[in-house]
């Protein structure tokens, strides 16, 4: 299983990412410059956190229209799983590859702690680690992670099942609506959320609780 | 030409930055302001003299870049 993890100018959590994906799929991820001309061939395409171009306009938006994402746009639509946390999740909405917004948190504050996150839908090659309902703890570290999403489309992604975590135990950071962590694209190959999985996946982290995201989506296709 | 591009969040978009300030200008003891809400204002130069053709580039730049339609509107004007 091959990982590829794109690069934005001003990301500072790639390294975490990339350190991740090497321990739990047992090699090192192919790393993309997002100046590079193409995606090289991956299963499993990252984007990870940070503030890419220090997050001028809206966070995520200069990023979403760089030439490389038209290659991760082609790559999604063939199936390939691609996963955007905390900044990645930020583009990838701004990329229009997953629906709504993400705006300011409700309480106009960083919000640098863990939470508790229930997994909503547990039958997707992200979360078939889990179980349908458990609650996982999860690092969160951003400042604009409040989804929003308008009336229609959020009974969408809903009935869709395409609510893939949920702020669980009142622990919703950020005032996202309906508590919504993270969803998945109509097909869910494409994953986004804002809390870091990366940053919980061995016992000096103080658990392990991401593990099974990237266990399962670096887990070859049957 | 010159162009002036505002950006405004939509009606029933929770505007929190919009609220401090609120509560700020009330704590500054300024009575009877209500309802504000905080957008972002674009000011640049455009070539050419086609006002109309203007307006329409700028209109495909703020549905592409400077606007985020999801959350927010956008209004366009443009000087000679």
């Amino acid at each position: 299983m091959k990982a590829a993890v794109i690069v934005f100018p001003g990301l500072n959590r790639d390294r975490d990412m990339i350190a991740a994906l090497t321990k739990i799929g047992g090699s090192k991820p192919a790393i993309v410059w997002h100046q590079d001309a193409d995606i090289p061939d991956a299963d499993l395409i990252v984007i990870p956190g940070g503030f890419s171009y220090g997050d001028y306009l809206r966070c995520g938006a200069i990023a979403a229209r760089s030439p490389i994402m038209d290659k991760l746009r082609e790559r999604a639509a063939q199936g390939v799983k691609v996963l955007g946390v905390c900044n990645g999740f930020q583009i990838l909405i701004e990329a229009g590859l997953l629906p709504g917004a993400l705006m300011r948190n409700m309480s106009l504050k960083f919000v640098c702690r863990e939470v508790k996150l229930e997994v909503v839908n547990a039958d997707t090659d992200f979360t078939r680690g889990y179980a349908k309902g458990q609650i996982i703890r999860c690092p969160v570290a951003h400042h604009d992670g409040n989804y929003f999403a308008d009336a229609e489309t959020l009974k969408r992604i809903e009935g869709e099942g395409r609510v893939a975590f949920r702020y669980a135990e009142g622990t919703n950071p950020n005032g996202s609506i309906n508590d919504i962590a993270g969803i998945f694209n109509e097909n869910k190959n494409v994953l986004g959320l804002m809390p870091h999985p990366e940053n919980l996946i061995e016992a000096a982290h103080g658990g392990e609780d991401g593990r099974a995201l990237f266990a399962a989506a670096l887990q070859q296709v049957a | 030409m010159k162009a002036r591009v505002i950006v405004t969040l939509k009606n029933g978009v929770l505007d929190p930055q919009g609220q401090a300030i609120e509560g700020s200008l009330a704590s500054l003891s300024f009575g009877g302001v209500s309802n504000v809400r905080q957008g972002k204002v674009f000011d640049f130069e455009i070539e050419g003299t086609d006002e109309q053709a203007a307006r329409s580039q700028i209109k495909a730049m703020c549905e592409k870049l400077l606007a985020n339609t999801v959350i927010e509107n956008f209004a366009i004007e443009i000087s000679h």
